[in-house]
């Protein structure tokens, strides 16, 4: 049983694997309670999806150095962000459209540059659903650079961004900055994707700012705890994901995004059963 | 100490300022007009408000009490006009607490009773400072106002509507409000809740807190308050209800929708066209 878990330990690539997955795994859940409080699931489909030009222009300029494509998709994250808001304030346009407009003309871009690269669909799959597993110590030491930064700032502005979340009318007559947090939280939204998009990608990045998040909501009534739980969901589901993908071979961004899947689902289950007694008694 | 004391003491100047002006407007509303794609919802109204007053607002739904409730605020530019408390923009203060409606907020939020008191105190704490145990004592003190001081852990969605609003009262009593606007506190409530919101607001009376709210019932806003406002966009009657409970006042406020009817102990009046829950602009 011991050498079930020692075994993949041995290869330096998994020990780096895990320690990715459950930084970058912690790091999304956090910001992501955020995102399912204040339904904002969608833009943050959008926003991972948008980061792909920027990766391709990344690619293009430097031939796919890891630290150059980490600033180029920060870049483009943030800048679709600010795009989509500004859509919205200024035109009649509704938000879940300006998210549209802007997340598929984005992800086109993306998709128009990689195929100008020969060998296009190899790299385009590696966008889409990550590599955790190619990490190396130096964007090891980014994601926790950049992890310890998101959370500082969670810390920092945790009262602010709570009032917000729950009642942004009193964060406005509290004469709270309501603009410039609400930009500051997409911003670290943005960061939080642009960390982990190695380790799932583009494309199931969603499952890691949602899913922990959500599972975590069903039990706790108290912000705090619902952070700390969704934190330690998706640490728990990187590793077992990881340790699927080595004994089945099922591609690693899949199976950790799987695996938090699994985990909601039995959340979920265990939840309506324990209602359904507590009705019956 | 009571809060009355603990106000008193962190705000000393200002209140002491306060008290040697009685009869001092606290809030002046200076010909206010609101226009929105739709149309106008507010045409020039103006009036003032003494300290310690209790002023409630009817009229019909969309009569503008939530718009002129958030213009006073600070919430919302009014097209024309201005507000000015103790003689500054809104802008400069946080003396005024919004009292919310209870559906214009997220009741599965993770957070508990105390929490949501906790937030009104934001504003005094400034950034990047954590509260400390006066604060909590002040949160502790607001609640037993409101006689929620043994449900402080509770998590919001398991209050009923009445413990809702008057967890609201106590948020508006922990930021230190001395001007409170409530909007519909009475809404959707059973008639023993609405006599407990009513008792509540007596005592904040008698704390000189100045109050303005916004009402569906007429026989209260006629018993209970100072003055009443009758509001249609414009401001159609202001003043005690002797002098405005007068049936024109109440035709041209309600139109159609009004029924007058004349017994003994004068008129008594329903509006056919009320109440669902809040949702009026």
């Amino acid at each position: 049983m011991l050498e079930v878990i020692l075994d993949p330990l041995q290869y330096p690539f998994m020990v780096r694997g895990i320690i990715a997955a459950v930084i970058v795994g912690s790091v999304c859940a956090v910001v992501g309670t955020y995102v399912v409080l204040r339904g904002m699931a969608f833009f943050g489909d959008a926003l991972a999806h948008a980061i792909l030009p920027g990766i391709a222009i990344g690619y293009l300029v430097s031939g796919g150095t890891r630290q150059s494509l980490f600033w180029w998709a920060a870049v483009t994250s943030v800048i679709s962000a600010v795009a989509i808001d500004t859509i919205r304030r200024s035109t009649k346009i509704k938000q879940d459209t300006a998210i549209g407009i802007i997340f598929a003309g984005m992800f086109a871009l993306g998709v128009a540059l990689i195929s100008t690269v020969r060998s296009y669909t190899v790299d385009l799959a590696h966008f889409l659903f990550g590599d955790v597993l190619g990490v190396s110590n130096s964007d090891l030491l980014l994601s926790a650079i950049f992890a310890v930064l998101i959370f500082l700032t969670i810390i920092a502005f945790y009262k602010e961004f709570l009032v917000l979340s729950f009642d942004p009318l009193l964060a406005t007559t509290l004469r709270l900055p309501a603009r410039l947090l609400d930009l500051l939280l997409v911003i670290l939204i943005a960061l939080a994707i642009v960390v982990s998009l190695q380790t799932v990608g583009v494309a199931l990045m969603v499952a890691m700012l949602v899913t922990p998040a959500a599972t975590a909501y069903l039990f706790t009534r108290r912000l705090l705890v619902m952070m700390g739980g969704a934190a330690i969901i998706a640490a728990i589901s990187g590793v077992l994901g990881l340790y699927l993908s080595f004994y089945f071979g099922i591609a690693s961004g899949a199976a950790i995004v799987l695996t938090c899947t699994i985990i909601f689902l039995l959340a979920w289950i265990y939840q309506t059963l324990q209602q359904r007694r507590r009705k019956l008694v | 100490m009571s809060l009355l004391d603990e106000i008193r003491q962190t705000n000393y100047l200002n209140w002491h300022h306060h008290i040697h002006q009685v009869g001092a407007p606290i809030l002046q509303v200076k010909s206010v007009c609101v226009e929105f794609d739709a149309g106008a919802a507010l045409e020039d109204v103006s009036f003032e408000l003494i300290t310690g007053e209790r002023l409630a607002v009817v009229g019909p739904n969309g009569a503008g009490k939530s718009t002129l409730f958030k213009v006073i605020a600070g919430v919302l530019t009014p097209t024309h006009g201005q507000v000015h408390i103790y003689g500054h923009e809104p802008g400069g203060h946080i003396c005024i607490a919004y009292v919310p409606q209870r559906n214009q907020v997220d009741w599965s939020f993770p957070v508990n009773v105390a929490d949501v008191v906790m937030m009104g105190r934001i504003g005094k704490l400034g950034l990047f400072r954590q509260p400390r145990a006066g604060d909590w004592d002040i949160v502790r003190e607001s609640l037993e106002v409101v006689g929620l001081d043994d449900l402080e852990k509770r998590q919001v969605g398991e209050l009923s509507g009445g413990q809702q609003q008057r967890m609201f009262i106590a948020r508006a009593l922990a930021q230190e409000a001395e001007l409170m606007l409530m909007d519909e506190p009475l809404a959707g409530l059973d008639i023993q809740s609405q006599e407990d919101i009513l008792q509540i607001l007596e005592q904040l009376h008698q704390r000189e807190v100045t109050m303005l709210v916004a009402l569906h019932d007429l026989k209260i806003a006629r018993e209970r308050f100072d003055r009443v406002m009758f509001l249609n966009q414009r401001l159609l009657g202001l003043g005690t209800p002797r002098e405005v409970f007068q049936p024109d006042i109440l035709l041209r406020t309600y139109g159609g929708h009004m029924h007058l009817i004349d017994s003994d102990q004068g008129i008594i009046a329903y509006d056919d066209a009320c109440c669902d829950e809040g949702g009026d602009s």
